[in-house]
């Protein structure tokens, strides 16, 4: 028989753990109030007996200065917090493509490790031990001077197909926008939720029948098919807009600058020599056994990685991996050294002509926070997925 | 027990300093000075002509010869300064929070810095412009040739602004290639990144000169699209050294009207006219009293730095490296912009 144990009374006393727990975190929480204060207090008191203006009131004034790049077009009559917003674009910009892409190389250097050719072994090896160790500022200066010195002079383009590239950069042809563009998207989130259907139809009939169906190019074909279809709908737009020669540098088309290349090569390349080196613990992290009785099953190497040991790889690689993309987000700043005008450089121009330092410094750090916890909230979503299930 | 105590304790601590918290420097830069012995300059990180270190680790130039003039006056010895390089961006700042005692670093003068920043502009010591260097091989003749082309730029100045009113009224959608270093602004448009570099014309001679290749190869285009008056700036609530700074400044003009020269100084005390000796404190004439110093503050300046002329001859003059025309930097009797308020 159990007994029940007697009820846990709750006294007031200092010999009472939890009483002098909860009392300790009062004592902390209000020490750090009073900091908090005192420095915004101090700060703000300063300012005032100094003659130095505060406020966010400067944030609905005209910016007036242009912004050298943007994803839509920036007018210099604009309030600065629309500035701002194009430098959030700008940065966001080289942070996604850059993770994907840091993801995609990382992963496979990092498998690139375990290969039974001695040749890649080493190559992946020295990269990971070069990118690393180099310092990203260096790394980034790097590749834009080879941007700005190895490459022709804009009127002595080298031009590959409709493709020009030049000490302006990339240029190359963009479709002239027609309704055509439009349907073709909207064709390619339908291809690719019927997709995503095919794949659950195709996994149900493989656990039923055992007959295996193809879980990659069918998709794939599905999702261009409907993107095709879409675009045929709209009218089959075929205009391109190309870029020529004018009289001193490229004109027309769409172009992506060296500023944005030599952000987006530097910070991809430094972090995937990180990414490699997670990929790589996790993959040893998962037990030998696991690669043998594959084989004994009769899956090749490739299945074996791609089915067996990187899913188990996963639980080790992602938190890790959260940190290597906040860091490529939060490295993207160093943008401002070689032009790039992402929301650091915006807020130092900003900071500049109106004298706010204390009001831009915070946006930055405000815009970077939240973009980071984002992501570490995505991050950790994916985590909670891919963990094991304990029963 | 002992941990909250000590907690307590602390956090009244800093409650009583947050409201004992004054400000450290108001009214008193003159004390700090003299009570440090040194002056704390604020300085360009390297701009020939204006503010340049060289191998040795001497710094000169004309915003240097300012700090020099005024360590002459207040602790009689031109040496006795501390050089603090600053960019672009952290030089208001440094003056805001008392790092520096006076920011002569070829600052333009506008209403945004007198007003809001807590500052104060005195007299200026360069007028110049802002202008565009662009390669020779270019052909470009005006700026008005630059429609939709690249500007290299460097951030945290007016130049900025400056380029985008410019463009907005001349309807040439210029796209700025902003860089955070003077260094790197300079770099992109010599490898040809940009067709173009723009800054003061001042600034331009300057890089000019020590950074390209071949001088030759590069012109000044003529086009100069803004007012930039460069001088020091001091701190608001300060009035008394804003009036030294402010004194100083008029001081060497005053000398290059009246002829005093640093080569003539000496003889120039025993001079009979009042002028002359209400400058250099000859006779019974005493004017360093009424600003807080002794009745050699000036004869000190020009013997340390000369007068205005022979400093820009010096510095940035047609003789110099730079070799920029006196131009509207001339005394106003003889065509510039330059006139002294009266030392008496």
């Amino acid at each position: 028989m159990s007994a029940k144990s007697p009820p846990k009374k709750k006294s007031w006393s200092w010999r009472s753990q939890a009483f002098r727990g909860l009392l300790y975190q009062l004592v902390a929480i209000a020490a750090i109030t009073a900091v908090v204060w005192f420095l915004a207090h101090n700060t703000l008191y300063n300012m005032k007996v100094r003659g130095i203006q505060s406020g966010f009131d400067f944030l609905s004034g005209p910016a007036g200065f242009d912004i050298g790049e943007s994803l839509y077009p920036f007018d210099s009559a604009q309030p600065y917090w629309q500035a701002f917003v194009v430098g959030l674009t700008n940065t966001l910009r080289v942070a996604i493509v850059g993770i994907i892409l840091t993801t995609i190389l990382g992963t496979l250097l990092g498998i690139g490790r375990f290969s039974r050719n001695a040749l890649v072994r080493g190559l992946c090896y020295a990269y990971v031990e070069f990118f690393r160790n180099v310092p990203v500022l260096l790394q980034l200066l790097m590749w834009y001077l080879f941007f700005t010195e190895a490459l022709p002079a804009a009127a002595e383009a080298w031009k590959v197909g409709p493709f020009f590239l030049s000490k302006g950069g990339l240029a190359f042809p963009v479709p002239v926008w027609a309704s055509g563009q439009f349907w073709a998207a909207v064709g390619l989130l339908a291809g690719a939720v019927l997709a995503l259907v095919y794949r659950k139809w195709a996994l149900r009939r493989f656990e039923a029948t055992g007959q295996i169906r193809s879980m990659f190019w069918v998709p794939l074909a599905i999702c261009l098919g409907v993107s095709l279809l879409g675009w045929a709908a709209g009218g089959a737009p075929t205009a391109f807009d190309y870029p020529m020669m004018g009289e001193f540098a490229i004109e027309k088309g769409g172009s992506l600058t060296p500023e944005f290349l030599s952000v987006l090569l530097g910070l991809t390349v430094y972090t995937a020599a990180f990414v490699a080196e997670v990929v790589r613990s996790g993959i040893a992290s998962v037990a030998q056994g696991q690669g043998e009785a594959a084989a004994a099953l009769g899956l090749n190497p490739g299945q074996s990685m791609r089915l067996v040991q990187l899913p188990q790889a996963l639980r080790v690689i992602i938190p890790p991996m959260t940190n290597q993309f906040l860091n490529l987000t939060k490295n993207s700043s160093l943008a401002v050294a070689i032009g790039y005008p992402d929301v650091v450089s915006i807020a130092n121009t900003a900071l500049n002509q109106t004298g706010r330092a204390v009001e831009c410094i915070a946006i930055v750090m405000l815009v970077y926070l939240v973009t980071s916890l984002s992501t570490s909230l995505l991050m950790n979503w994916y985590n909670s997925r891919a963990a094991i299930k304990e029963r | 027990m002992k941990s909250y105590k000590l907690k307590a304790l602390l956090a009244i601590v800093g409650a009583i300093g947050a409201l004992l918290a004054a400000p450290a420097h108001a009214g008193k830069t003159l004390d700090g000075v003299k009570a440090r012995g040194q002056l704390v300059c604020g300085v360009n990180t390297g701009l020939a002509g204006f503010a340049a270190a060289d191998s040795a680790g001497k710094w000169s130039g004309l915003d240097v010869d300012v700090c020099r003039a005024l360590a002459a006056a207040v602790l009689s010895d031109p040496e006795k300064v501390k050089y603090v390089p600053l960019n672009a961006q952290q030089r208001f700042t440094a003056l805001q929070s008392g790092e520096i005692d006076v920011l002569p670093r070829n600052t333009t003068f506008t209403l945004t810095r007198d007003a809001s920043l807590g500052l104060s502009i005195t007299v200026p010591n360069y007028y110049d412009g802002q202008g565009f260097m662009v390669p020779l091989k270019s052909k470009i003749k005006s700026a008005k040739q630059l429609k939709g082309q690249t500007v290299c730029v460097q951030s945290g100045t007016t130049t900025e602004k400056n380029l985008t009113d410019y463009s907005k009224a001349n309807g040439l959608g210029i796209k700025p290639v902003v860089f955070e270093k003077l260094e790197a602004a300079e770099n992109a448009y010599f490898t040809g990144r940009c067709i173009s570099y723009t800054t003061d014309a001042s600034g331009l001679a300057s890089t000019r000169n020590k950074v390209a290749k071949d001088p030759k190869e590069h012109v000044i285009l003529a086009d100069l699209i803004s007012k930039e008056p460069l001088g020091p700036m001091v701190r608001r609530g300060d009035d008394e050294w804003f009036a030294i700074v402010k004194w100083v400044m008029y001081g060497m003009l005053e000398a290059e009207e009246y002829g005093v020269m640093q080569s003539n100084v000496d003889q120039m005390k025993s001079s009979t006219d009042p002028v002359v000796q209400r400058l250099l404190g000859g006779g019974n004439e005493d004017t360093g009293k009424l600003l807080g110093l002794d009745k050699d503050w000036m004869a000190r300046v020009i013997k340390a730095v000369g007068n205005y002329g022979e400093s820009f001859e010096r510095n940035v003059g047609p003789k110099s490296p730079l070799g920029l025309p006196r131009g509207v930097n001339n005394l106003w009797n003889k065509g510039g912009l330059m006139y002294a308020y009266p030392v008496r």
